[in-house]
């Protein structure tokens, strides 16, 4: 550059380069500051580890059968009691947190990819394919969570893959409508328009250049779709249609203790809690994660009083 | 229509470009008829208010409208090969590559999810299928050629760790990236302060000098246009009312709209002039414009009925012939006036002397 004058300024200027916070890194610590979030981290950790590790905690194996300590109420020797069967509860816990891990993820996995891809190919062209795509993700959306879950299960044949399928299909238009909505708004903004003057196809700019933008709120949905996913197969399993016996899921651990609530409140309590805890513990890191990705509709919530 | 004027190499000819928009209120036509040759190493400059048709008009040329509702009719020779009858697939390997484009806002028109170094290197690896280094090297020359400091440090810096000034420098880098025949620098300095913009001119025009690219710069503020252009198209309701040598322009205008815009300069020292002279009305909606000539509802000179009922032509005025100073009105403005708005005008060629130095 010929003009001297020009760099001077701009060194004034440039001073603070060597800094280098990625989004990545003021989103994280934004995040450990919740300490709501750190503690639902904390669960999730302490539940995946369980899930993983399931094999080396269990104390007896899940399903045999004790029938002499029928009912035994939790002791140094049954954690968590024994069922009707004289079946461990504790390690029927433990190895139910695999069962409801594995439903959550892998649904959540077809929701998350259908719904997104769906969502990013209706906003990003518009017209008549959004039209019709969103219209189906509509119909699909009017339906009961559970109803339409129970009716994909019934067609399908109740057994641990259906229910993963029948809770994917059923979570996939909520995916497909928060990124079809951020999409809409990306997709105007002039850097979208800078890149395509630049010569970029409509795939390379909607997976490299919209996607990443959109990220955000399916990172957030994502985990909040977890719990419900995880409520989901515990109803679909409390009502018979779901992860099928031997296997053990807290569904219908809590729908068999239903039956023996006078003789054992242990039965019913301990796998409840599970449900409750990993429940909880997806919605306030997902709760975390909005607001730490998201600042300004934090307060948008909070200016409405509804958190 | 012909132009005949005897210099340069054309790189860009536009002949009967209209745009429009199938829109619920009608068709709205955004473009209407606009011709011209662009010369290796030119600077044409496009001026008119918001809604004038000049960013459609040189967004349509690669297609980057929306279309449908968008209709694009006429030619737009760029090397012997018409952009406007080009399948999308061509036109991919147009953009970007043989027409490089500089967007208005650089806080927005940089993706702030990639360094800026990764948004650099997009287009030439792309186009000029060359590795990941050897796009970061040009990468770098093409920083430091727009006055980034520590440039290699830089390039895996995101957009918000820069300055508006520096991003809009990055913005032209990237428009410059694969050696683009045409640069269309679509208000390209207007969200920047003066310092910043008498900055970024400076360092088009060196670029332009380096590099012989051709630049259509689009802008709605005079003092630019006087600062960096050879030639000047006056755009008003889509159509071309005024075009001539930046000199001339200045000193001569002949269309009343021209004179209006000049007359509405706030000139510094000028007190003898109590208030800025607006042009009375608004612009016509492209929906709705009126019969004959689009000015004839707000010019001062409107004379009889052929301004009402006839579009007038595009015509050349001016002493002498060849100068290229066309005019699209049937009457010229009067001597008194025409100098009256020179004089208002005085001010910008003053300003492009200091930005050159």
């Amino acid at each position: 550059m010929s003009d001297p004058r020009v760099h001077q300024a701009d060194a004034e200027l440039e001073a603070p380069s060597t800094r280098h916070q990625s989004q990545w890194r003021a989103t994280v610590s934004a995040l450990l500051a919740n300490r709501l979030a750190v503690f639902g981290l904390v669960m999730l950790t302490a539940l995946v580890l369980t899930a993983l590790f399931a094999d080396l905690l269990i104390r007896q194996p899940i399903n045999a059968q004790n029938l002499a300590d029928r009912f035994a109420p939790p002791s140094s020797q049954y954690w968590f009691g024994t069922d009707d069967l004289g079946r461990d509860v504790f390690s029927r816990v433990v190895v139910g947190a695999r069962v409801s891990l594995q439903v959550g993820v892998v649904s959540v996995g077809i929701s998350l990819v259908a719904g997104t891809l769906i969502g990013l190919w209706a906003g990003y062209r518009g017209g008549w394919i959004d039209t019709v795509w969103m219209r189906a993700m509509d119909v699909l959306f009017a339906f009961p969570v559970i109803l339409l879950a129970i009716a994909l299960v019934a067609v399908l044949g109740p057994s641990l893959r259906n229910t993963m399928i029948a809770v994917g299909i059923v979570f996939t238009p909520i995916f497909a409508r928060v990124v079809r909505g951020s999409v809409l708004s990306v997709r105007e903004e002039l850097h979208v328009r800078a890149v395509r003057s630049l010569g970029a196809s409509d795939r390379r700019i909607i997976l490299r250049h919209v996607l990443p933008n959109v990220a955000a709120p399916i990172i957030v949905q994502a985990s909040l779709s977890l719990a419900f996913a995880i409520l989901t197969e515990a109803a679909l399993s409390y009502i018979g249609v779901g992860v099928q016996p031997p296997d053990p899921a807290w569904g219908y651990m809590l729908s068999d203790a239903q039956r023996f609530q006078r003789q054992g409140w242990w039965l019913s309590v301990f796998p409840g809690a599970a449900i409750f805890l990993s429940v909880m513990a997806f919605n306030l890191l997902g709760d975390g994660l909005r607001d730490a990705l998201d600042p300004k509709q934090r307060s948008v919530i909070e200016s409405r009083g509804v958190e | 229509m012909s132009i005949d004027r005897p210099s340069g190499d054309v790189v860009l000819s536009v002949r009967d470009l209209e745009v429009s928009f199938a829109t619920r209120r009608g068709r709205a036509d955004v473009v209407r008829g606009l011709d011209y040759d662009l010369r290796r190493g030119e600077t044409l400059a496009l001026v008119g208010e918001s809604g004038s048709g000049k960013s459609v008009s040189t967004m349509a040329l690669t297609k980057l409208i929306p279309i449908p509702p968008g209709r694009v009719t006429g030619t737009a020779m760029l090397d012997g090969q018409d952009l406007i009858a080009m399948s999308e697939r061509d036109l991919l390997a147009v953009r970007g590559r043989r027409i490089g484009f500089v967007f208005q806002d650089p806080m927005t028109s940089l993706n702030p999810v990639h360094p800026i170094g990764r948004q650099l290197t997009e287009g030439m690896r792309h186009h000029l299928g060359i590795s990941e280094s050897d796009a970061r090297d040009r990468a770098v020359d093409l920083l430091r050629k727009v006055g980034i400091p520590a440039a290699e440090k830089r390039l895996d810096d995101y957009p918000h760790q820069f300055s508006g000034g520096m991003r809009q420098r990055v913005v032209i880098a990237i428009g410059l990236s694969c050696d683009p025949q045409v640069l269309i620098a679509d208000e390209a300095t207007t969200a920047l302060d003066v310092t910043t913009q008498a900055q970024i001119i400076e360092l088009v025009n060196q670029l332009q000098d380096e590099l012989g690219m051709a630049v259509i710069w689009i802008t709605h503020d005079l003092g630019v246009v006087a600062g960096i252009a050879d030639r000047v198209m006056v755009m008003y309701a889509g159509e071309i009312v005024e075009e001539a040598d930046v000199d001339e322009l200045f000193a001569d205008p002949r269309h009343p709209y021209t004179v209006g815009l000049l007359k509405s300069l706030p000139v510094l020292g000028a007190f003898d002039r109590d208030e800025l002279a607006a042009i009375p009305g608004l612009p016509p909606a492209p929906t709705d414009l009126p019969a004959g000539c689009a000015f004839h509802p707000r010019c001062a000179y409107r004379d009889d009925e052929r301004c009402v009922s006839e579009r007038p032509p595009l015509r050349e005025v001016g002493g002498d012939a060849g100068s290229g100073h066309r005019i699209r009105s049937f009457y010229e403005v009067a001597e008194d006036d025409r100098r009256a708005a020179a004089t208002a005008g005085i001010a910008a060629p003053e300003h492009r002397e200091e930005d050159a130095s």
